[in-house]
C-alpha cells in the first residue's frame, strides 16, 4: 500500500515545508478552501473516518455536533499525549511529519470554524515540541496559519501545548482540565466537549492519526477513501509492534489488517526462533490475547468480537520465555501510578489488585487470591467516571481467563506448604 | 523569587492562552527549567503572577509527576520499565544504575550529578529499553551502552 500518514519520513529533510510542499503537501488546504465548511464536514461523514484515538467515534459526526452549537469561539484540540504503554505511532507524525498534523488541523479549524488549535503534546517528546513549534512557524511564515490564510481572510492560530507526565490526560476531558491549568482529572459527561469543552466552548478533540487523515480525504475524496482497509471503519492505520519480534517498529497498512499479517508478514515473526505466547493487540488497557486468536482484523467492529479492543493499535508481542504474572503486575503498577484519585474504585481498587498481584509474583500469594482479584476487578468495572478503571480491571480479567496457569504457578498449594512444613 | 528573563517569557506564552490559568502548565516549566526543580516560594511566585490560588498552583504542579518538587542532579535520567521495556531488560538496567553510579529511583548521586526517576512508558517501545537523559532520547539500551551513554554526561 502506498503511504500516506509516513509520506516522505525517511527524507532527512521531510520537517522542512518546502519538502513537504514538493511531494503535494498543502495542496488539501486550497482544496478545502474552495468548499463550504459543512460540505467539509460531509464529505469527513462519507469518509467513514473513526477516531484513531482508541474509542473509534466517527469523526465526522462528532465534527457536526461541535458545529451545530451556536456558541463561539470554538476550538479545536489534537491529542499528542500519547501515553498509552506500547504506543509510539503518533510519534513518527510529531517528529518527521509535522506538516501533515498541522495541516489536517487547518482544514478541521475551518470546517469547524473554529479559529483556535491546541496541540495537547506528551511531556516526554521534548524533542516534537521543538519540531511542532518551528513547523507551526514555518507554516506562518508561509500563510498557513494566522489572521489571513491564503488571502482568503480566514483566520486559525495554533498553539504546542506541553503536558506534565500524567497519562490520564489522554481522556479528553481530562486534557482540557489539563489544558485550563487544573489537575488532569475527568469530567463527568454529558456534558460532552463538543458542547461545553476548552473554558465551556463548543470543542473538538481529536488523535494525531485522526486529524493526520483529513488532508487525504481531501486528496482523494471521500469515496476512494472509504474502500481502504475494512468497511465498517476504513483507512490507512498506523500499528505501533513491540516486544519479541523480529522488525518492531510503526506500520502504515489497510485497517483491519490481521493481527497473524502484521506479526508475521510485516515484523518477521518471533525472534529467536522461539514460540509466540500472548499479544497485547491495542496498548496496555487492551485484554490480552491467546495465539488461537491471531487471526483477527485488527480494527475497532472485528477486535471486541474476539474479547479485545483495537485501541491504540499498539500490538505488544510475547514470546515463550515471558512471565505474564510479571506483566500483569507491571501492568497494574502502571494503573495504580496513572489512577487520578477522583474515583474510589478505581483509586483504592486497582491499588489492591497491584497489591495481590505483587504478593502473588513474589511467591507469598495463596489459593484464593486469584478469585480475590476477580473480585475486586469486579467492583471496579462500570463504577468510575473513565475508562482507565474499566481497563486495569478488564486486563486483570483477560489475564486470568486465558493465562490462569501464569498466576497459579507462583502460587504453592496450602497441602503442599504442610508437606513441606513436615519434612 | 522569578528572574526578570522568566517573567517576560511567562507573559508571553499568557497571550497565547484566552484565560491566565491556562498558562500554569507551561508557566511551571518555565521556571522548573531556570531552578532545576520546584520550590515552594517558585510555585507561590507562579501563583502570584498568574493571579491563580496558591492552594491550586500546589495541587496542580504535584498532580503532574514531570514536575518535580526537590533539587535534582545536574542530568535527569528518566528510565522506563513498563512492559515493552521491562520484557526487554529494563530491570536489569535499573540495577546497573544501582551498582555502577549508587542510583536508586527518585534519589540523586552523592556528587550531584545524576537523578533518575522511572518512567511509565516514553513512546520508544519498538527501540526498547529506553530512556531520556534531560532531553535526549537513548534507546536499544544495553547492560553495555548504557554506561557508554551516561559517562558522556558529567
Amino acid at each position: 500500500m502506498e503511504k500516506f500518514l509516513l509520506r516522505n519520513i525517511e527524507n532527512p529533510n521531510s520537517t522542512d515545508i518546502n519538502e513537504y510542499i514538493s511531494v503535494g503537501g498543502y495542496k488539501a488546504i486550497s482544496k478545502a478552501l474552495e468548499l463550504k465548511p459543512s460540505d467539509i464536514i460531509d464529505e469527513v461523514k462519507r469518509s467513514g473516518l473513526r477516531g484513531r484515538g482508541g474509542a473509534g467515534f466517527p469523526t465526522g459526526m462528532k465534527w457536526s455536533f461541535a458545529a451545530a452549537d451556536p456558541k463561539k469561539p470554538k476550538f479545536i484540540l489534537c491529542n499528542a499525549d500519547e501515553g498509552e504503554p506500547g504506543t509510539f505511532k503518533d510519534r513518527p507524525i510529531l517528529e518527521k511529519n509535522p506538516h501533515l498534523l498541522i495541516e489536517g488541523m487547518i482544514i478541521s479549524g475551518y470546517a469547524l470554524q473554529a479559529e483556535y488549535g491546541y496541540i495537547y503534546l506528551r511531556g516526554e517528546y521534548p524533542r516534537a515540541k521543538d519540531i511542532l513549534k518551528d513547523a507551526i512557524k514555518q507554516a506562518h511564515d508561509k500563510g498557513y496559519l494566522g489572521d489571513n490564510i491564503l488571502g482568503k481572510g480566514i483566520r486559525f492560530y495554533l498553539h504546542v501545548h506541553q503536558g506534565a507526565g500524567a497519562y490520564i490526560c489522554g481522556e479528553e476531558t481530562a486534557l482540557i482540565e489539563s489544558l485550563e491549568g487544573k489537575r488532569g482529572q475527568p469530567r463527568i459527561k454529558p456534558p460532552f466537549p463538543v458542547n461545553e469543552g476548552f473554558l465551556s466552548k463548543p470543542t473538538v478533540v481529536n488523535n494525531v492519526e485522526t486529524l493526520a487523515n483529513i488532508p487525504y480525504i481531501m486528496e482523494i475524496g471521500a469515496e476512494a477513501y472509504s474502500k481502504i482497509g475494512s468497511p465498517d471503519c476504513p483507512g490507512p492505520k498506523l500499528y505501533s509492534v513491540s516486544g519479541h519480534v523480529k522488525n518492531p517498529g510503526v506500520y502504515e497498512l489497510p485497517m483491519g489488517t490481521t493481527l497473524r499479517d502484521i506479526i508475521y508478514a510485516h515484523c518477521g515473526g518471533i525472534r529467536d526462533n522461539k514460540k509466540l505466547k500472548a499479544v497485547i493487540p491495542g496498548g496496555i488497557s487492551t485484554p490480552i490475547l491467546s495465539p488461537d486468536k491471531i487471526d483477527c482484523p485488527m480494527d475497532f467492529v472485528n477486535m471486541p468480537k474476539h474479547g479485545s479492543m483495537l485501541g491504540s493499535g499498539a500490538v505488544i508481542v510475547f514470546d515463550e520465555t515471558v512471565d505474564l504474572a510479571k506483566v500483569c503486575l507491571r501492568a497494574m503498577k502502571f494503573f495504580e501510578h496513572e489512577s487520578c484519585g477522583k474515583c474510589t474504585p478505581c483509586r483504592e481498587g486497582v491499588g489492591w489488585m497491584r497489591a495481590i498481584l505483587e504478593r502473588i509474583c513474589n511467591g507469598s500469594g495463596n489459593e484464593k487470591d486469584i478469585e480475590l482479584l476477580i473480585e475486586v476487578s469486579r467492583n471496579i468495572i462500570g463504577k468510575t467516571f473513565c475508562p482507565l478503571g474499566d481497563g486495569a480491571a478488564s486486563v486483570v480479567q483477560s489475564f486470568i481467563k486465558d493465562f490462569r496457569q501464569e498466576f497459579e504457578q507462583h502460587i504453592t498449594k496450602e497441602a503442599d506448604k504442610e508437606i513441606k512444613a513436615a519434612a | 523569587m522569578l528572574s526578570e528573563k522568566a517573567v517576560v517569557e511567562i507573559n508571553q506564552i499568557k497571550s497565547m492562552y484566552h484565560d491566565a490559568q491556562s498558562s500554569l502548565l507551561p508557566a511551571l516549566y518555565v521556571v522548573q527549567r531556570e531552578h532545576g526543580w520546584l520550590s515552594p516560594d517558585a510555585v507561590e511566585a507562579v501563583g502570584d503572577l498568574l493571579n491563580v490560588p496558591k492552594a491550586a498552583v500546589k495541587g496542580v504542579s504535584t498532580f503532574y509527576s514531570m514536575f518535580r518538587h526537590k533539587p535534582m542532579g545536574r542530568h535527569l535520567i528518566q528510565l522506563c520499565t513498563n512492559v515493552a521495556c521491562m520484557i526487554m531488560g529494563a530491570e536489569r538496567l535499573v540495577d546497573i544504575l544501582k551498582s555502577r553510579y549508587g542510583l536508586e529511583p527518585n534519589n540523586t548521586t552523592s556528587d550531584g550529578r545524576f537523578s533518575l526517576v522511572i518512567m511509565e512508558c516514553i513512546g520508544a517501545c519498538g527501540t526498547a529499553p529506553a530512556m531520556l537523559v534531560d532531553t535526549d532520547f537513548h534507546d536499544n539500551l544495553t547492560e553495555e551502552n548504557i554506561v557508554e551513554i551516561l559517562e558522556k554526561y558529567k
